[in-house]
């Protein structure tokens, strides 16, 4: 069976150990975690959580036979294509030199990048995008120099 | 008016029906003993925190009910894990009391502090940290119902000590919020009804069931369902007694140490339908060889056991007392046939199987383990409660003790903890004393919980040990022989104590037989004697488990050891 990546959102109840429990569920069975994205609800008791996995379609299902069965976890959804897409988010710090600064300010630009902090000697960028535009976006920037970056994990609908 | 978490514990541990704790003491749990001290709760105090976890899951295979016990923090709690996961592989329902350090010395590496509920959240149903008072009744509510709901297991509860001391006002909890815990018992009547429709057209069909059975209390549903489909049966370990063994439909257990005639039905079926049982790799063998020619139907309670090892055609998830029920409803309502001219070759097929290699073995001048066995089995008549150690006494006992009702072998299947038979007979005993309650041993696995012998003396539980003593570590020097050319690496126990000199040490009695001619009267003596008995029986030292199938072979590939 083909090996891809799948997102899993669950509902969760808000409390100190669900996250240990979730990862221990895919620790203990050997199964992957790709990226992992946990947030607050509009209700303060309920938790919104998104893991990107990798598998063919039986783990997938295995793995969330699995997560339904802990007692804080609501519900365990697959997030097919979703009409609304999969987006994440991307910090990026460079590094500006005299020799690279107009090149990352053109790549800036044609990138639709935001400049979210800008010292003497380094500026942090923003860009938000699909997974696969974000790995482009790194892709894009790593030969003029990024000194550190974070990405977000996906966050999905 | 208010009243102290301890006292809370106790009275919402009354109002869920719990009367027996089994447990041991410690600085942080002292005001709940203290409570106990003053109220009606049986206490029985273990010698070490693991037999309160095994004799708290032997009360609940016996009885049915949850299993309750309570010990203190750090070692303790730590104590407790091996009977913890015990419980967890099997599905036993058990709620397990932790003390734990004031809330505000949590996270300081406090004496006697350990992070129970971290270690043990990979192997309970579910665990809580109780912080405030004022959650604890609702807490020791949901912990009970999440251990008995849907596919039972352990749930263990971790009280700081500040949290038994302190007070609030006594509310009895309203109803639970854990919706995700609610269980499916309703099955799907389509698929019931396809599961129909496949049972009449099978001509070479086999029933496979297993321990969801007996923990969802459906023996006598299985039983009317059988005597109308007239189909063979078969039963996992953890299966054994949810069928008659008696029964002439029974095939016995199938897998590694299975019946000759239930590997071969397996293999050769055309149609396997499987209930309450989660293809273990020992009941399976080599998966490409399990039940190679079958359409497989599968009920049961967890959907995460099904299409986990082995691919099913038929998917049903469902509670096997609710699935039963509705079969038996619709096999009295719609008019059942079969193809009888092939039913009636399968079943010659099946004695064939079954005469040609029936369990056996071969008497001598030495005591054989199977004919201790046998003889408890006769002496008993075949109603007593018997737990087992882990390893060859296991595979014997399940083998040649025929069990005719549910909860009547006790036996750590998944985990295969050596030590659990002892104990998990006390809490067997305690829950039915007039009963005859029988720990199948060996030599090697009678030591690792030989100090709850003074439970069963301070009590007076009447439980008969008899150990099946070969001098060895049998079932590994059994795979040592077979695999590893008789290289014997530790497995030859030099140093085995007298066991009657031990029993009478800590104020039981113990007997010993040595030679075939001595078997009966020993047995005899040891089950008609009051109180705890040893009954220390020198069997064949190298006798072996047979049939047996390798490790990665399919279970069509047995060795019959003959």
């Amino acid at each position: 069976m083909e090996v891809k990546k799948h997102t899993i959102k669950l509902i969760v109840h808000n409390k100190p150990d669900v996250l240990a429990r979730i990862a221990g569920v895919f620790s203990g069975r050997g199964f992957n975690i790709e990226s992992i994205s946990a947030n607050i609800t509009r209700e303060p008791e309920v938790t919104k959580i998104r893991i990107v996995t990798k598998g063919d379609s039986s783990t997938v299902t295995k793995i969330q036979n699995q997560l339904k069965k802990l007692v804080d976890v609501q519900s365990v959804s697959h997030v097919r294509d979703s009409k609304y897409g999969q987006r994440e988010m991307v910090l990026m710090r460079l590094k500006l030199t005299d020799e690279n600064r107009d090149n990352i300010m053109k790549m800036i630009d044609t990138c639709e990048c935001k400049i979210v902090m800008k010292k003497g000697d380094y500026c942090v960028i923003e860009a938000t995008g699909s997974v696969e535009d974000i790995q482009d976006l790194v892709n894009r920037f790593e030969p003029l120099g990024i000194e550190d970056l974070s990405r977000s994990g996906t966050v999905a609908l | 008016m208010k009243l102290k978490g301890a006292q809370i514990l106790l009275r919402a541990l009354a109002n869920e029906g719990v009367d027996t704790i089994f447990g041991y003491p410690g600085g942080v749990v002292l005001d709940i003993y203290d409570e106990i001290y003053k109220s009606k709760f049986k206490h029985i105090l273990v010698r070490h925190e693991q037999g309160a976890a095994h004799a708290a899951d032997g009360y609940s295979r016996a009885s049915g009910k949850v299993g309750v016990c309570l010990v203190t923090s750090g070692p303790g709690a730590t104590n407790t894990v091996t009977g913890i996961v015990t419980a967890y592989m099997d599905s036993i329902p058990m709620v397990v009391f932790t003390g734990q350090v004031t809330t505000a010395l949590i996270g300081s590496d406090a004496f006697q502090e350990a992070d129970i509920t971290g270690i043990t959240r990979p192997c309970t149903k579910h665990n809580f940290i109780v912080r405030k008072v004022e959650d604890l009744a609702r807490t020791v509510k949901e912990a009970m119902y999440i251990a008995r709901s849907g596919r039972p297991g352990p749930v263990l509860v971790d009280l700081p000590k500040d949290v038994s001391q302190s007070e609030t006002e006594y509310q009895e909890s309203g109803p639970l919020k854990t919706p995700s815990q609610n269980p499916i018992y309703i099955p799907d009547l389509s698929a019931l009804n396809e599961a129909l429709q496949m049972i009449k057209q099978a001509k070479r069909p086999v029933v496979m069931i297993g321990g969801g059975i007996i923990l969802g209390k459906a023996s006598e549903d299985l039983k009317a369902f059988i005597d109308k489909v007239q189909i063979p049966v078969t039963h996992t370990l953890m299966g054994i007694g949810a069928f008659p063994g008696t029964h002439p439909l029974s095939l016995g257990m199938p897998g590694m140490h299975g019946t000759y005639y239930a590997n071969m039905a397996i293999t050769d079926c055309d149609l396997l339908l499987t209930i309450g049982a989660r293809f273990d790799d020992r009941v399976t063998g080599k998966i490409d060889g399990f039940a190679p020619n079958a359409k497989i139907i599968h009920i049961d309670i967890d959907a995460a056991s099904i299409n986990k090892n082995v691919l099913v055609d038929l998917p049903i998830v469902s509670d096997c007392k609710s699935a039963l029920q509705q079969l038996n409803k619709m096999l009295h309502q719609n008019h059942f046939t079969y193809p009888e001219k092939e039913r009636k070759a399968w079943f010659e097929q099946i004695n064939a199987w079954k005469e040609y290699a029936p369990l056996s073995y071969c008497l001598g001048n030495t005591i054989k383990p199977q004919q201790v066995i046998e003889e408890l089995y006769r002496l008993t008549n075949g109603d007593a409660i018997i737990t087992t150690e882990v390893g060859q006494n296991q595979m014997w006992a399940a083998q040649f003790y025929k069990f005719d009702r549910p909860n009547t072998f006790l036996t750590s299947g998944g985990l295969g903890t050596m030590g659990y038979g002892f104990p998990a007979a006390i809490g067997a005993q305690i829950a039915f004393p007039e009963k005859t309650v029988i720990d199948i041993a060996g030599d090697g696995s009678i030591q690792m919980n030989i100090q709850e012998l003074a439970t069963a003396v301070n009590y007076n539980i009447p439980v008969k040990i008899c150990i099946l003593n070969n001098g060895f570590l049998g079932m590994v020097r059994q795979w040592q022989e077979i695999f590893y050319d008789k290289r014997y690496s530790q497995t030859i126990v030099e140093q085995v104590p007298d066991f009657v000199k031990l029993a009478e040490a800590y104020g039981a009695t113990g007997l010993r037989a040595t030679k075939p001619d001595e078997l009966e009267a020993v047995l005899k003596k040891g089950l008609s004697t009051p109180g705890p008995v040893i009954m220390d029986i020198a069997v064949e030292p190298e006798e072996g488990v047979y049939p047996m199938v390798k490790p990665g072979s399919p279970i069509s590939d047995m060795d019959l050891g003959r």
